[in-house]
């Protein structure tokens, strides 16, 4: 079984993937997919604590919270895709960088 | 004392004023406006007349209503009415004499576009004239007085489109409102000290002993206040001017204002109040007194002067009126009241007869007025002649049938036995002889002669004008019986005695000089004016003087460069003050207030307008700047949290 911090510069690669997708793409849908990223980064983060405990197998509480969180995430993409839909019907666009109706 | 007619009294001259009234707001066509004048004068005459037969019941009879006007705090305005012999006469003469004039002014005014209007101010004349003489109380005379002066001066002014008119207009009432001044102030000085105005009041009236004690010697004073007022409307010098200049009215309001009625007010008044006037008398004479003797021998010789060098027909009239209301105040002076009094109700016969004759000759020489250009009437006018002939020589005091004489002739014996001077007797004698001379020669110029420019189609007047001339005529004949000394009733009736008859007291030596006077006066004017021409023979022989009659003893000329320019004067240096030290004061008041609103305007532009602009443009500007961080792109701000994120994350590591 190879070392924890294996795992953990798995993850971490995978969030900085996820976030620079978040801070770069201009195509709403991949933003999303970023945000998804990063959210599977931090479940992985679970995951990986939860195996290499001592006693790991006593409490299933990391995949309790993994399962949660993928719940959670389901719901959060729904709304996110919806959100994007409206977007494109009222502005025919799914270019973040064209939605700049908050500039001061 | 039986009262029960004096109550209403007052139906007398509310007869005439209901017609004025009628006639301004209801009967404005020319046969009702006539109509409704004429019988509310006729009514007026009716109760004139009764009032007369009721107040000879029994001699010096008086009867006095009085009733509280209005209440003034604690004090009562109380005034009445009154009748007493002097009220009877009164009322009586002026009923009649305005009932001719009426008459008279239907036939004069026939062609006037504003008949209506003159019927309507001829019945109030007649209203307030009589108002005035039923007075029981110097208030409600005093009122009256003022509506009779304002009467007078609608009526001078009536042909309003004449300038010379309407400054007529406005002279009398002006001049007569300077009397006037004098008389209210006597008023109130008679309130003051009297407490009361009425003049008989059961004993405690202003003009009974209790009044005039508490008058004391103030009387005096109130008296010449008094006074004052019959100087301004009786046309005494030295306010005379106005009434020759009111000629320039119609005829018949000449007649009946301006000779018969309301110039002889003032007489009346002095009448009325005789009581305040012969306060504390010496020997018939007192200071007040003296003064009404003196100011009334001057009038009557200036007036008689003045009237030989005029040539207007009615301004001849209008000084002889003048000579002849001198005549009357000598007359109340000297203390012959009565005699007064009775010249009064003569005067007011035969001058109104003169004027109204006037009247007819200027209608027939088709308005002329000058009297140089018509002659040789007396065949074209005989009616006319007749009857100026019998005012002529009534004024001029032809004895024996006429009135004019034996109230002359009264007042001559009452001048004579005055204690104060022999001297107003002599100029009265120069009066009646002058009266004799400048009738003469109105009556040559006018009616003898032969025919000049104005007279050569001259005609008779209508009835409606004859007619009533006739009247008067007949009445100053006949007004003569009771006039005679062999049975003087009616100066026994206004002294409060009763008269006898006795004809041997008929001729008095008094009428032989009088008579005398007269005849020479007639036989100079005849002698001097026979065969007169265009010119005067008095202004060929002395030009000089007749030029200084003519130019009435240039008294107007006098007031002109005196008192007059001398208010000018006063009134263009309170002009120029007013100008200058008032409105400048002003103006720099305006000129302070106009620099403090332009530093304050400055403050507000430059202080707190600026500063305000100012700190709201660095707001929007700091703004301006800072939205330019706001791009709206949500990646930027993720990006900018990153950042934030990593920053911490790092000084968080350094600082372990």
């Amino acid at each position: 079984m190879p070392v924890v911090s294996f795992f953990l510069i798995i993850s971490a690669t995978l969030f900085c993937i996820g976030l620079m997708a978040t801070l770069t793409r201009r195509h709403a849908i991949f933003i999303l997919i970023g945000i998804e990223l990063m959210l599977a980064a931090a479940n992985l983060n679970f995951i990986v604590f939860w195996r290499y405990d001592s006693q790991p197998h006593d409490h299933p509480a990391g995949i309790l919270i993994t399962l949660f969180a993928i719940a959670i995430a389901a719901a959060e993409t729904a709304v996110g895709l919806a959100l994007v839909i409206a977007v494109y019907r009222h502005y025919r666009t799914t270019q973040v960088n064209s939605l700049d109706q908050l500039k001061g | 004392m039986n009262n029960l007619f004096v109550q209403y009294l007052w139906l007398i001259p509310a007869f005439p004023l209901a017609a004025s009234l009628l006639i301004l707001f209801l009967a404005r066509t020319r046969p009702m406006a006539a109509g409704v004048a004429i019988s509310g004068q006729v009514c007026a005459l009716i109760l004139a007349v009764v009032a007369f037969g009721w107040s000879i019941q029994a001699p010096g009879w008086r009867g006095v209503y009085n009733f509280t006007w209005f209440t003034f705090g604690e004090t009562a305005v109380r005034i009445g009415c009154l009748l007493d012999p002097l009220t009877a006469v009164m009322v009586v003469m002026i009923a009649l004499v305005s009932l001719c004039i009426f008459i008279f002014s239907v036939g004069y005014m026939a062609e006037d576009k504003n008949f209506a209007r003159f019927f309507a101010y001829l019945s109030f004349f007649s209203a307030t004239m009589l108002g005035l003489v039923i007075a029981n109380s110097l208030l409600s005379l005093f009122v009256c007085w003022e509506l009779v002066g304002l009467a007078s001066y609608l009526l001078i002014g009536f042909w309003i489109e004449k300038p010379s008119a309407a400054a007529a207009a406005k002279k009398a009432f002006i001049t007569t409102r300077i009397g006037d001044i004098g008389f209210f102030v006597g008023l109130l000085w008679l309130y003051g000290t009297c407490g009361t105005v009425l003049f008989y009041d059961n004993g405690s009236g202003c003009l009974e002993p209790k009044g005039l004690v508490l008058l004391g010697s103030s009387a005096t004073w109130v008296a010449l206040l008094i006074f004052c007022g019959a100087i301004g409307k009786s046309g005494q010098f030295p306010l005379h001017v106005w009434l020759p200049d009111a000629m320039e009215g119609p005829t018949p309001v000449s007649a009946l204002i301006h000779a018969a009625t309301m110039v002889a007010a003032g007489v009346f008044l002095v009448a009325r109040v005789y009581r305040i006037f012969s306060f504390g008398m010496v020997q018939g004479v007192t200071a007040a007194l003296t003064v009404v003797v003196w100011i009334g021998v001057i009038t009557a010789l200036i007036g008689a002067f003045i009237a030989l060098g005029q040539s207007d027909i009615k301004r001849i009239l209008a000084y002889s009126t003048v000579s002849q209301l001198g005549l009357m105040m000598v007359s109340l002076g000297v203390g012959g009241v009565a005699a007064g009094i009775i010249h009064l109700l003569a005067h007011g016969f035969f001058k109104a007869l003169l004027f109204l004759d006037s009247g007819s000759v200027i209608h027939g020489c088709r308005n002329e007025q000058d009297i140089r250009k018509m002659g040789g009437l007396r065949r074209l006018m005989p009616v006319t002649f007749a009857a100026y002939g019998v005012g002529m020589m009534a004024l001029s005091g032809v004895p024996l049938l006429f009135s004019g004489a034996w109230t002359k002739e009264e007042i001559l014996s009452a001048t004579q036995s005055w204690h104060g001077s022999v001297l107003p007797y002599y100029l009265m004698l120069l009066g009646v002889f002058l009266t004799a001379l400048y009738m003469t020669r109105q009556m040559m110029f006018v009616f003898f002669g032969s025919c000049r420019t104005a007279s050569k189609d001259a005609h008779e007047s209508p009835k409606i004008m004859t007619v009533p001339l006739l009247v008067l005529a007949a009445c100053v004949v006949l007004f003569s019986f009771v006039l005679t000394p062999a049975w003087p009733w009616l100066e026994r009736y206004l002294t409060g005695e009763s008269a006898t008859l006795d004809l041997g007291k008929l001729i008095q030596p008094i009428l032989i000089v009088s008579l005398v006077l007269v005849a020479g006066g007639i036989a100079a004017g005849v002698w001097i004016y026979r065969g007169a021409g265009e010119i005067d023979p008095l202004e060929q022989w002395m030009p000089a003087l007749f030029g200084f009659f003519e130019r009435k003893m240039w008294i107007d000329e006098l007031y002109d460069h005196s008192i007059l320019a001398w208010s000018l004067a006063v009134a263009r240096g309170m002009a120029w003050l007013d100008r200058q030290v008032v409105d400048g004061s002003i103006r720099l008041v305006g000129a302070i207030a106009q620099r403090f609103a332009a530093l304050t305007l400055v403050c507000d532009e430059e202080g707190i307008n600026h500063g305000f602009d100012g700190s709201c443009g660095l707001t929007r500007q700091l703004g301006s700047r800072l939205s330019v961080w706001h791009s709206g792109q949500i990646q930027n701000y993720l990006r900018a949290i990153s950042l934030g994120v990593l920053a911490l994350i790092i000084v968080y590591l350094w600082l372990l």
